[in-house]
């Protein structure tokens, strides 16, 4: 089995890994690097449970291979310190079960970053690429609401 | 304090935004191997040829079980072998396992193994499984073990629940209308976002560890045991947080592949996690139903009688099914007084993917059948819909089909519940609005009832243990699978001992061997049963300290009061005692000491349950009904009979409202799951049996902005017997979503829609399109 080691900027720190070139991003973080915050949910992108940030831009580790991430910086929920979109999604009872909720705050959080003055339709482009089974996605509209209109 | 009521944030809240919070899958040591389960690619079929000499010779292999005869499982008939051998009767269901150092390489090895079928004649349907000249699934049902079933060997009859009251005869007498219909949908998924996992290991001294994502780890405990004759008390089962159960997480059989590949390489720790396409074939799946309903009525539109045929789609093996079509017997009327009754709820047996619970077990199911035919009685009867529902509503003093009087604490109050949604979903402005001459908006709406139908001996214990500062540890069997129900125990808690929530710590992590048992976390029944134990706990703990306080204080107990941490004199506060002066004994000034560190206990089992009789379906089945109204508002195309979601209403009476923002979340999410089942969510199956949409991609849920705007009231009767009135909720948003979707869109498109999804393609069909015609 062909092993590469790679360099991986994650959360602002260097980390040196040993991976095959098949294994995922999802795969390294969580199996590697012991950051289980983003989740295995479908392995297809279909789910969005496993998103990080990848230069800014919200990324679905499961569709990207780790060495494809050497050189790049990788932010993953980990990586997010009492940020305003992790309190409204506490405060606006934005998720249930838990499990959906790094990749919804992580989309979210790109977004916010990327479109300070988002419209619906934006947001729904944007926050349509996951899937939350226990809320009826009322409470996540207005945690992401609520931090966009501070802005 | 008045804690109750208020929206407390959940306990694990930061760990869930920083992701920290821990489930199964999270939890790897390097020693772990993997486990990976070969899948039957057909629906049926018989097993000619298993060849494994290739894949053993994959390096990093350790086991593979194939083709071996294992103790065969089941609930409530041991019918399912953990691996098929002879043949298989479900497509995704498992017939080798492989043990190897990584997931890669199991799946590697799994991919090398071949296996030669069969293929034998696939039962594609309940309704066809019911036929005397249906191949059979089971060909040696009559030599199952069994309990609370009844097969009739033979044929594909799993069990068969005969529900028998009043007289047939007077009611189709009194009756001047009759209407009868026909629903059916096909199984289809819970797609909670973990995929389940379980992982196992046997230590040297036998001790067999478990961890998994499991609404149920007290029942895998004692599956474990019974099914493979292990030792109960060597069992620790460990559950942390569920990524979302919904019930699929309530069967167990991951746990026992885990162990049976952990058993197979000395007991090193192995570990199995679903792909999601494992997850949504090889797992237990959301059961379908073919319905047979017919109403009697009389001028005023109050049913006389009805005839009920359920044919539940149990899929290839039986397990929780039995209990599904038990409960949907005894709720088979929803929740209408309908004093003469014949209903035959059958659990089938089908080549399909088999049945785990689903939110609401078997009631949203059975209210889209029971409500469409309101909806249709309302009409050949031309009473309003909602009139209709407010005259036949269940109330005190009548029976349930199962012959339970109704009193004022043990059914909430549906006439409240339908003049709520009446004024919510501004019934009295009409059904239909036309908005052009393509856009209509239209109303639906519907009614339900539940009780929970688990074993009468459940039971569920609570243990309350003090830190040295006087705060308190919960610890309860009820597992954090995303309901919040953790966090209202500690409210109650606090309400109960007047205290500050925050100085109460609920441990979430289940494990079986230090946690008290709750039977299951199932059937919206974790506030009343929990809830119970823990007023009990409470109250020894109060007890407790008052002991200790009325030696130091020298004061008699019944002068004593407790709140914000304190035992004090009731008729003078000033002079009393901190929790932490006494939680952990009393220490004189001069170094005596007394007492020790409280603990207090409390448990609970729900009282006077009784089994049902055979043949008549009477006894009493559950503690309290919870009722609840629902509408639909939806913008239909009339050109390609596409629709838009515009508003879904639930009221519910909910007895007492617990957590404010957490009860709404429940009712919300519950109602969304609802839409999605009714809209969209459905297996297709091919002549074989394959199950052709196994992934989130061609399995669609609700995604954000697709939702309508959901508009959630409350009615407050109190069950008198719950904590502070509380009734069940966790489930009842589901319940009429179907049915309520079902009726708009009936109206909607003028043709009367009997088969769930909801799909434009459904109402084209049955408007009479067919072959190549263009939209």
């Amino acid at each position: 089995m062909k092993m590469q080691i790679i360099d991986l900027h994650v959360n602002g720190t260097l980390r040196t890994v040993t991976v095959r070139f098949a294994d995922t991003l999802l795969y390294a973080i969580r199996g590697k690097l012991g950051l289980t915050g983003a989740k295995p949910g479908c392995l297809n992108g279909d789910c969005g449970a496993c998103t990080v940030n990848v230069d800014g831009w919200p990324m679905k580790s499961c569709l990207m291979l780790a060495i494809e991430a050497v050189g790049k910086n990788v932010t993953t929920i980990e990586g997010l310190k009492n940020t305003s979109i992790q309190q409204a999604f506490i405060e606006n009872f934005a998720f249930q079960c838990g499990y959906c909720t790094p990749g919804f705050i992580m989309n979210c959080h790109s977004l916010i970053l990327k479109h300070p003055d988002a419209d619906d339709e934006t947001i729904k482009e944007w926050l349509e690429s996951n899937i939350c089974r226990c809320t009826g996605y009322a409470e996540i509209e207005k945690a992401v609401k609520s931090v966009l209109e501070k802005k | 304090m008045d804690v109750i009521g208020k929206s407390i944030v959940r306990k694990e809240a930061q760990d869930k935004v920083t992701g920290r919070a821990k489930y199964t899958h999270d939890y790897h040591s390097g020693a772990m191997l993997s486990g990976k389960i070969v899948i039957s690619p057909y629906g049926h079929a018989k097993i000619m040829k298993i060849d494994t000499t290739e894949a053993r010779k994959m390096s990093g292999v350790r086991a593979i079980l194939a083709g071996e005869h294992f103790p065969l499982t089941g609930e409530d008939i041991r019918d399912r072998p953990p691996l098929a051998v002879d043949k298989v009767r479900y497509h995704g269901e498992a017939v080798a396992l492989v043990v190897a150092d990584t997931p890669a390489q199991a799946k590697k090895a799994a991919d090398r193994i071949k296996i030669q079928y069969e293929l034998l004649p696939v039962v594609h349907s309940p309704t066809q499984a019911f036929q005397k000249d249906a191949p059979l699934v089971h060909e040696r049902l009559g030599e199952y073990t069994k309990e609370n079933a009844t097969p009739v060997p033979g044929t594909n009859i799993a069990t068969h629940i005969k529900i028998r009251k009043g007289n047939m005869e007077k009611g189709w007498a009194e009756s001047v209308t009759t209407v009868e219909a026909d629903f059916s949908f096909a199984p289809s998924d819970h797609a909670a976002m973990e995929t389940r996992c379980s992982t196992a290991e046997i230590l040297p001294d036998g001790t067999i560890k478990i961890m998994t994502s499991s609404q149920a780890p007290f029942m895998v405990k004692q599956l474990i045991a019974s099914y493979f004759n292990e030792d109960i008390g060597k069992i620790i089962v460990e559950t942390p947080l569920v990524g979302g159960a919904f019930g699929g997480k309530a069967s167990v059989q991951l746990e026992i592949l885990a162990y049976l590949g952990s058993k197979a390489v000395g007991g090193l720790p192995v570990k199995i996690l679903n792909t999601r396409e494992e997850d949504i074939l090889t797992s237990p799946c959301h059961i379908g139903l073919d319905a047979k309903i017919k109403f009697g009525a009389d001028r005023q539109g109050k049913i006389k009688i009805a005839n009920i045929r359920y044919l539940w789609d149990g899929g290839a093996y039986s397990d929780k099914a039995i209990d599904l079509t038990r409960a949907g017997a005894v709720d088979c009327t929803g929740p209408y007084n309908i004093e003469n009754l014949w209903c035959d709820s059958y659990c089938m047996y089908t080549n399909h993917p088999y049945a785990s619970p689903f939110r609401g077990f078997s009631h949203s199911e059975l209210s889209f059948a029971i409500e469409r035919t309101m909806d249709l009685l309302a009409e050949k009867l031309q009473i309003d819909p909602l009139e209709l529902r407010l005259r036949n509503a269940i109330k005190q003093g009548d029976t349930t089909p199962t012959r339970v009087l109704l009193n004022k604490s043990n059914v909430g109050n549906l006439q409240k519940c339908i003049e709520r949604l009446r004024e919510l979903i501004r019934w009295d402005e009409g059904q239909m609005e036309e908005i052009n001459d393509r856009f209509i908006r239209v109303k639906g709406i519907s009614c339900s009832w539940k009780t929970s139908t688990i074993e009468p001996n459940a039971s569920s214990g609570v243990i309350l243990i003090f830190n040295r500062d006087g705060s308190i540890n919960v610890m309860s069997g009820v597992v954090e699978i995303g309901t919040g129900t953790k966090t209202v125990l500690a409210q109650i808690l606090a309400e109960r001992l007047q205290m500050d929530v925050d100085k109460i710590h609920v441990r979430m992590e289940v494990d079986t061997q230090t946690t008290p048992e709750h039977w299951k976390t199932v059937a919206s029944r974790g506030i009343y049963m929990a809830g119970r134990a823990l007023l009990k706990a409470a109250d020894d703990v109060i007890n407790q300290l008052k002991e200790m306080a009325s030696i130091v204080l020298r004061a008699p107990k019944e002068d004593l009061k407790v709140a914000e941490s304190r035992v004090f004199l009731r008729d003078n506060p000033a002079i009393g005692l901190d929790f932490a002066d006494i939680c952990y004994g009393y220490q004189y000034p001069n170094g005596n000491s007394i007492g020790g560190q409280i603990i207090g206990k409390g448990n609970f089992i729900l009282r006077h349950l009784s089994f049902l009789d055979p043949e008549t379906g009477a006894g009493k089945p559950g503690p309290e009904w919870t009722v609840a109204a629902y509408g639909v508002e939806v913008e239909f195309d009339r050109r390609d009979y596409t629709y838009r979601l515009v508003k879904a209403v639930t009221v519910v009476d909910i007895g007492t409202v617990l957590n404010k923002k957490a009860a709404l979340g429940q009712v919300m999410g519950a109602m969304s799951m609802g839409l999605a089942f009714a809209g969209r969510e459905t297996f297709y199956f091919d002549k074989y049996g394959r199950v052709l949409n196994p992934q989130l991609r061609t399995y669609r849920p609700l995604r954000y902005g697709e939702n309508p705007e959901y508009l959630v009231d409350f009615v407050l009767t109190p069950d008198l017997e719950a904590p502070y009135g509380a009734r069940g909720v966790g489930e009842h948003g589901v319940l009429g979503m179907p049915a309520a979707l079902g009726n708009a869109l009936s109206v909607a498109s003028g043709v009367s829609l009997h088969r769930l999804p909801l799909i434009p393609e459904l109402i084209w069909k049955t408007k009479g399109g067919s072959g190549n015609a263009t939209v």
